[in-house]
């Protein structure tokens, strides 16, 4: 994770966006004066989604800059969040949760099944760049479990077959559904409701 | 005050205190490894586990202030099990390679695993490891030890100023360390070694070099600037092998610069170890009989005035003595501890740091002019650091703007913005009104300008003006930048009458051969290609500038070598202790000058070290109070005129190589090779 040495991919400068810089303004607001440093973490996720992805050396250190604050502070902060990619990733980042929830259900087929299709292990990057393959520690749908997360979307109640049509959905440039994949709304049971069936207005039963 | 009970001991102590200070009040030991009472609370190693009562978890004591009723248990079964607990998890991926790490004997980590560790290991997993780190010249580093209790990162941040260290990543993929590989840039590095409870961080130029236990430690006193840090001089037989700081709250709390700390292997180098005499052209040995005869009988047939007498910025206030009155004996009053030609001497208050070192955390205002404290006195620097985290301190800078590791406000790059001051006119001079305890911090390189007692004039006006001088506070401060020169100015070693001459005087009176006989104390910093036809005598220890243009060579003891009077920029007079012995033939300076005084008409009348402390008492009675800041009174000096509107320079160019110790050490110069930018040279010879 350490990449202290010059990275190849590094870019030479970086600099906001005229909408980036906007959205940046807008998040300093948010903390009172002389605390704009708090706002370094939606800085630096402006920054990644203008990076395509990732965030190069010169963007952090852009950051540091820009929140007045000692460059090897942004440095903490983004190599102790997983979200932060600081090597240049795939147009699409499938993250594959492995944790027990999901793992239980299942994602050891999903985890199959995206190796399989994209021809890819774990931390690396098809050749065409188009996907990079994370395993994850859990984002929080366990109710939904397996699950995964490409780019800003969750896709939920996966198996093998599900998760390689996502992908290759993405391959061919389609937007596939996203959420459940087994027609859920949200976390309800999937067999459909096994209590409140019936509704009972209150005061029109028998008191 | 809060009551609380310790061990069954109750004791009432300060609100705001820790459970931790408050058990060591009472003498129990906790150990510990992230807190230092220095720096902030950390509360991450959480070796400093105690129990509370109705607190269903053991505590962590450095993060806990105390309250009301608390009743603390340090001695119970919970406590040496948590203890042992913590210390196994720290273990876990600590090397166990003492017997090759440089802190073995001296370890926090060795010594807390025998005190409270458990007897056996129970980990049979593999062991991480992690990349070694490059910090610059001064610190090696051997990551797998680190046990991230973050001390050297709030030491970078908090002390020095310099916020270069960090955690990076997380879990078990923590590192310490720069994440873009560079030189740290602070001038206090060094101390992060100390700081290290583990083998982490060591010093790189004394890497595998001793065991502490082998060492022979000596309390002495810095010269390498004019603090006077409190150092220990940790010796093997005749070598110095290390340096490092002792406490002393009055001056430099725990901390010493990087130059203190590394500059003693230039103790090695370069020597003057036996005496020389210039025959056909050429420096040959001689012996001393012959020649103290040789200098002797220059000195007694010489006119007194074609003569002169120049002390160096290491010279200890005995010799200084002893050649003073050598001099004035045979009427010669061109005397001049001054190389830079500092316009200060007359009145005590005038040369000397009035609102002492410590007083620094008192100040709410301090004006800097002409200095860069950060080069000039880095400890202080640090003082004044502390002071401005606090917030009650608002700094203002007339000089070169710089990075001092705080902010201030630039007043001006020209002794002009003194006028504006005293005019009333700028809006520092609203602080300054408004300031209870404000200061003026004037630096070496100010006054030794060709205006520089004007500057000093001026600067005594804004000192009076803003009324920093009452009964409990003097703000009127001097920062010199050499060891030697408040005690050179105590002790009257300065042209005594009209006639006589000063540095530059004595400098343009030999340059169109006016002067015969010229006697370098370990002066070094002046231009000795100046020094015309004159017989040249040279007393040092290193052979530098002097000693090349030198007739006669008198070797000398360093500063380690012999026991020695320093007065630091306070005013504080501070006893140097003799760690070895002078190198080969050389002798402590002071009987020298007496040996020489031997061979001719007058004898000095002092044979012991004690004799010449007592002369020393008769000149300046402030040599009686040994350590002590001694009260005195406010004076008139400086001269008025105009100023020259010439932006200051400052004082010291390179921070690493300010005399002949330094300019003689290799790790001083690497140093200044990586502070140039030349960190390649560098990295490669450490391979």
């Amino acid at each position: 994770m350490n990449n202290s040495n010059h990275d190849p991919h590094d870019l030479e400068q970086f600099i906001f966006s005229e909408d980036t810089l906007a959205a940046a303004n807008a998040e300093i607001t948010k903390y009172p004066e002389g605390r704009q440093a708090s706002a370094v973490m939606p800085l630096l996720d402006l920054a990644q989604r203008q990076c395509n992805g990732w965030l190069p050396r010169v963007a952090m250190d852009y950051v540091a800059d820009f929140l007045d604050m000692p460059p090897i502070k942004v440095y903490e902060v983004a190599t102790f969040y997983t979200m932060y990619n600081l090597a240049p990733i795939g147009k699409y980042h499938v993250q594959v949760c492995t944790n027990l929830p999901c793992w239980l259900r299942g994602s050891d087929d999903v985890t199959a099944a995206c190796k399989k299709n994209l021809g890819i292990e774990f931390g690396q990057t098809s050749s065409n760049g188009d996907f990079t393959l994370s395993e994850v520690e859990c984002l929080g749908a366990c109710v939904n479990a397996p699950m995964i997360q490409i780019n800003d979307d969750y896709y939920e109640d996966l198996d093998g077959i599900t998760t390689a049509s996502i992908l290759t959905q993405l391959a061919i440039g389609d937007n596939p559904q996203t959420g459940s994949q087994v027609g859920r709304n949200s976390c309800e049971p999937t067999g459909g409701l096994t209590t409140l069936t019936e509704i009972n207005i209150r005061g029109s039963g028998e008191e | 005050m809060p009551t609380i009970t310790i061990d069954d001991v109750e004791i009432e102590v300060e609100r705001g205190l820790t459970v931790l200070q408050a058990c060591e009040l009472l003498g129990k030991e906790i150990p510990r490894f992230c807190y230092h009472e220095r720096l902030s609370v950390a509360g991450n190693c959480r070796m400093c586990l105690v129990e509370m009562d109705r607190s269903p978890k053991p505590i962590a004591s450095c993060a806990m202030p105390v309250g009301e009723g608390m009743i603390i248990r340090t001695n119970t079964e919970m406590v040496k099990k948590a203890r042992e607990g913590v210390m196994e998890f720290l273990l876990i991926n600590h090397p166990l390679d003492c017997p090759i790490c440089d802190q073995g004997g001296e370890c926090d980590l060795q010594d807390q695993a025998m005190a409270y560790g458990f007897d056996k290991s129970r980990y049979l997993e593999n062991k991480r490891a992690v990349k070694d780190k490059y910090l610059g010249p001064l610190v090696s580093t051997i990551m797998t030890r680190c046990i991230h209790c973050t001390r050297c990162i709030r030491f970078a941040q908090e002390i020095a100023g310099v916020p270069e260290l960090g955690a990076t990543g997380r879990g078990e993929h923590m590192e310490v360390g720069t994440y873009i590989e560079k030189a740290l840039t602070s001038e206090l590095s060094g101390n992060i070694v100390d700081l290290c409870p583990v083998g982490a961080l060591t010093s790189k130029p004394y890497a595998f070099n001793a065991r502490s236990w082998e060492l022979e430690k000596t309390e002495s006193i810095d010269v390498m600037d004019a603090i006077g840090s409190s150092i220990r001089v940790d010796t093997r037989g005749s070598e110095v092998m290390r340096i490092l700081p002792r406490n002393n709250d009055n001056v430099n709390e725990e901390w010493i610069s990087d130059k203190t700390r590394h500059a003693c292997d230039g103790l090695k180098r370069q020597r003057l170890d036996r005496p020389y005499l210039r025959k056909n052209g050429t420096l040959t040995p001689v012996n001393w009989p012959e020649i103290i005869s040789v200098v002797a009988q220059k000195l007694s047939n010489t006119n007194g005035e074609k003569m002169a007498a120049i002390a160096g910025n290491l010279s200890d206030c005995e010799s200084m003595l002893a050649l003073k009155d050598l001099m004035t004996g045979v009427g010669c009053n061109n005397l001049d501890c001054r190389q830079d030609n500092g316009a200060v001497g007359d009145v005590r208050a005038s040369y000397i740091f009035n609102s002492t070192i410590a007083g620094i955390d008192h100040a709410d205002a301090i004006l800097i002019i002409g200095c860069n404290p950060r080069w000039e006195a880095p400890v202080l620097n640090a003082r004044i650091r502390k002071r401005y985290l606090t917030g009650q301190l608002n700094i203002g800078l007339i000089g070169t703007k710089l990075d001092l590791t705080y902010k201030y406000q630039h007043l001006g790059d020209d002794p002009g913005s003194i006028d504006d001051l005293l005019a009333g006119s700028s809006e520092f001079s609203q602080i300054l009104n408004k300031a209870d305890r404000p200061m003026v911090i004037l630096g070496s390189g100010a006054v030794a300008r060709l205006d520089g007692a004007v500057i000093l004039f001026k600067a005594r006006q804004l000192a009076e003006k803003f009324e920093m001088i009452s009964d409990d506070w003097n703000g009127f401060n001097l920062l010199q930048s050499a060891a030697s020169r408040v005690g050179g100015l105590d002790l009257g070693f300065k042209p005594n009458n009209n006639s006589a001459l000063d540095t530059l005087g004595i400098l343009k009176a030999a340059s169109s051969d006016k002067l015969d006989l010229i006697y370098l104390l370990g002066a070094d910093e002046i231009d000795a290609s100046k020094l015309g036809n004159a017989f040249v005598v040279y007393q040092g220890h290193h052979g530098d500038t002097g000693a090349h243009r030198a007739d006669a060579i008198l070797p000398g003891a360093a500063y380690t070598e012999k026991n020695a009077t320093y007065v630091n920029t306070e005013g504080r007079i501070q006893r140097a202790s003799m760690a070895t012995l002078p190198l080969g033939d050389a002798k402590e300076d002071w009987s020298i000058i007496r040996a020489i005084s031997g061979s001719m008409a007058n004898p000095l009348p002092y044979d012991t070290i004690a004799q010449v402390r007592q002369r020393m008492i008769e000149i300046n009675p402030v040599f009686s109070s040994i350590d002590e800041i001694v009260d005195i009174e406010w004076g008139i000096f400086g001269k008025d005129g105009t100023i020259d509107k010439e932006t200051f320079e400052p004082a010291i160019k390179n921070f690493y190589m300010t005399d002949t110790i330094s300019r003689a050490s290799i790790t001083m110069a690497e140093c200044t090779a990586t502070a140039n930018g030349d960190v390649f040279a560098e990295v490669v010879s450490d391979d």
